[in-house]
């Protein structure tokens, strides 16, 4: 298995859809043949379209507001004492999270089918508001699929959704929660596909929903690279791009750029939600080792017992509390050019309290893992290591949460 | 010598009906249960799918998930299921059984390991929801060269190349989706249109036995008299659901309506 150089990672799969031989594919129902297939040519089109891509980059930057700002973490990175801690926050885009680069390339491309209606899923409730958002900005009906659970814990976003006029659809199956959602909006798909395109919030999924995703978010690493070379002069000579992983597609986003470059220059650290210290539960199929099984369309690591149910999760994060990862990251993860680990509850809900002791900046939930990491090895590192960490989400939705656990 | 699935729609043919195919969940509501359940109503049925319960089912709506988690939380594992098909393939040695369920079971049971299980209980068919054509190809062969039917599914979004291909490639019996739905979804196009599609499937090649599954009821059951099988899954799944809830003998109720349903199509 291995990686090649020069060709975007999303495009390194086989004719059959698989990363790495086994990773992804399109494990779907039959009725989603044709729509499937109607997709991927349609983005195989719209990506070579000087029209779209102007009309894309527009949006991005006039709707989303790009480029997010790079700023040095000054306060932290003097208490730590050890590597400069850098943030590029990707929470100024609009809507507060990276879910809005996905939402709005598959809102364009819903209107490029001539699909009248689009519908989502949703965990920590942000793939779900930028999509509600999005539709609303293009003319689009819009249906979000949320487990009940994720709808008590993340209501501030839930009352967003609702306020974009989209129909909220509570899930009850199962442990109600993202995995739950993910489910039951691809059966809405099957059920409606000839009117409907289906936007799925991360890089999970059949194979085309995985680039879809992954193409739109990688923007984030794009802007990154141009902001490194101004602060820098050039890329420096020692970097941790360190991004907490769900699904994983802030992480795809923050590191398409540089995959490319030697793990020695560049290295790529994925935190999973390792759930609460005290329980046998997590959401950490990469760092815990999972066996390899299929979920939502696609193989990758799973959280899944020797029967292949899909075992249930638990995490404090909405947004990483979900027991398949992207095929990508299993392909990054078997060619060692990513290294995976897991962050604790507590330990997230500890990082989260120092960085916004520290600094002007509230991550949450899901980034917080990632801080939890660059915590714990910023002291041991050289002052010219650079970390940079994706703060890919706002903690207002959050506010119930911190609230009940912090005081 | 035929199949036993052919033989089965020879059989319905010589009676000028088609075959009435049932659809249960192994293991709903729990291991024995279900083997009566399965033995009880093939005195009607002509063929019977067996559903493996998986806790992730996409394509399947809300009385099937239902069976599913009840089956999975008493505890059903694969080879229960086996066991389930040995058992009734003692008593009923020529009522085919078809298994049908998602491909991460199989794939965690293992390919090789689960077609041996399948060819040692004798299982009949196999229908694997989300392995379509062409991913299925090498699965498919590997079932056929062990005498098991490996069942292609098409649908109302299966295009006109594509259903050329699939019916090639196809075994003794194709299962068309009546609609675009999961199942337990209500039958939303007419049956007449549904009868248009299957004629031109069956066009393509006569000598393949095409059912029509998704959407149909006692009351539907009737208007879909032309084609080779019906399938009826969810009305079925959800007698057992009522029959529970009512505390009422599930094996006799869900006997009747399947008896209920042979009767409409005679
Ligand atoms: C702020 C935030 N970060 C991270 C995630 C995890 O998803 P992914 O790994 O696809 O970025 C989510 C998902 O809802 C999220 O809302």
């Amino acid at each position: 298995m291995k990686l090649k150089r020069g060709i975007p990672l999303i495009d390194q799969h086989d004719q059959h859809g698989f990363w790495g031989g086994k990773f992804g594919g399109s494990f779907i129902p039959e009725t989603l043949k044709k729509p499937v297939e109607d997709l991927t040519n349609e983005f195989k089109k719209l990506r070579k379209d000087k029209k779209f891509l102007k009309k894309r980059d527009f949006y991005f930057k006039n709707y989303i507001g790009t480029p997010t700002s790079f700023i040095k973490l000054d306060n932290l990175t003097n208490y730590l004492g050890g590597a400069q801690i850098w943030a590029k926050v990707v929470s100024e885009a609009n809507g507060g999270a990276h879910k809005i680069y996905g939402a709005t390339v598959h809102c364009l491309i819903a209107k490029s089918l001539g699909k009248k209606y689009i519908v989502g899923d949703t965990g920590a409730g942000y793939a779900g508001k930028m999509l509600s958002m999005a539709a609303k900005k293009f003319g689009l009906k819009c249906k979000i699929f949320m487990g009940a659970k994720d709808i008590k814990r993340q209501r501030p976003n839930v009352i967003a959704m609702k306020k974009n006029g989209a129909e909220i659809v509570p899930v009850y199956s199962g442990s109600q929660t993202l995995v739950d959602a993910v489910s039951e909006c691809m059966r809405y798909w099957v059920s409606n596909c000839d009117n409907t395109h289906m936007c799925v919030g991360s890089t999970v999924g059949p194979n085309i929903f995985v680039k879809i995703c992954g193409w739109s978010t990688a923007q984030i690493s794009k802007e990154l690279k141009v902001q490194l070379k101004s602060k820098f002069k050039k890329i420096p000579n020692k970097i941790k791009l360190i991004n907490c992983v769900g699904g994983g597609s802030s992480a795809y986003g923050f590191w398409s750029e540089f995959i490319d470059y030697d793990k020695k220059q560049i290295e790529l650290i994925g935190v999973e939600a390792g759930g609460p210290k005290k329980s046998k539960l997590h959401a950490a199929p990469l760092s815990k080792n999972a066996k390899i099984g299929i979920l939502h369309g696609a193989a990758s690591y799973l959280c899944q017992n020797n029967e292949g149910q899909i075992n249930d999760t638990e995490s404090i994060s909405a947004g990483l509390d979900y027991p398949g990862v992207s095929p990508i990251h299993c392909f990054l993860k078997d060619t060692k050019r990513a290294r995976y680990t897991y962050a604790t509850d507590e330990e997230a809900l500890d990082a989260h309290v120092m960085v916004t002791k520290y600094e002007n900046l509230n991550p949450s939930l899901e980034p917080s893992h990632a801080f939890a990491e660059a915590i714990k090895i910023a002291p041991k590192l050289s002052k010219d290591t650079i970390i940079i960490v994706n703060s890919c989400g706002d903690a207002k939705k959050d506010r119930d949460i911190l609230k009940e656990r912090l005081g | 010598m035929a199949s036993l699935l052919k033989q089965a729609f020879q059989n319905a043919k010589s009676e000028n009906r088609p075959a009435l195919l049932t659809y249960t969940v192994a293991g709903d509501n729990n291991k024995k249960k279900s083997l009566e359940i399965l033995k009880s109503i093939s005195n009607y049925a002509d063929i019977c799918e067996l559903g493996f319960p998986h806790n992730t089912p996409i394509a399947d709506g809300g009385q099937i998930q239902t069976s599913a988690y009840r089956a999975i939380k008493n505890g059903i594992k694969i080879n229960d299921i086996f066991s389930i098909v040995k058992n009734f393939k003692k008593s009923k040695k020529t009522k085919p059984i078809i298994l049908m369920g998602y491909y991460n079971m199989i794939f965690q049971y293992n390919e090789n390991k689960f077609i041996t299980k399948c060819k040692e209980s004798k299982v009949d068919g196999l229908i694997v929801v989300d392995l379509p054509y062409p991913e299925n190809k090498i699965f498919a062969s590997k079932c056929k060269k062990n005498k098991i039917n490996y069942i292609q599914l098409v649908s109302p979004t299966t295009s006109k190349l594509r259903l050329k291909k699939i019916i090639k490639d196809s075994h003794d019996m194709i299962y068309y989706i009546s609609m675009l739905s999961t199942t337990g979804g209500k039958l939303k196009v007419s049956p007449k249109k549904i009868l248009k599609e299957y004629t031109k499937i069956k066009n393509q090649n006569k000598s393949k036995n095409v059912v029509i599954g998704f959407g149909i009821t006692e009351k539907t059951i009737k208007s879909l008299k032309k084609a080779d099988g019906l399938v009826v899954g969810s009305a079925i799944c959800k007698e057992i659901t009522n029959s529970i809830k009512k505390r009422q003998n599930a094996v006799i109720n869900v006997s009747n309506l399947v008896k209920r349903l042979k009767n409409k199509i005679k």
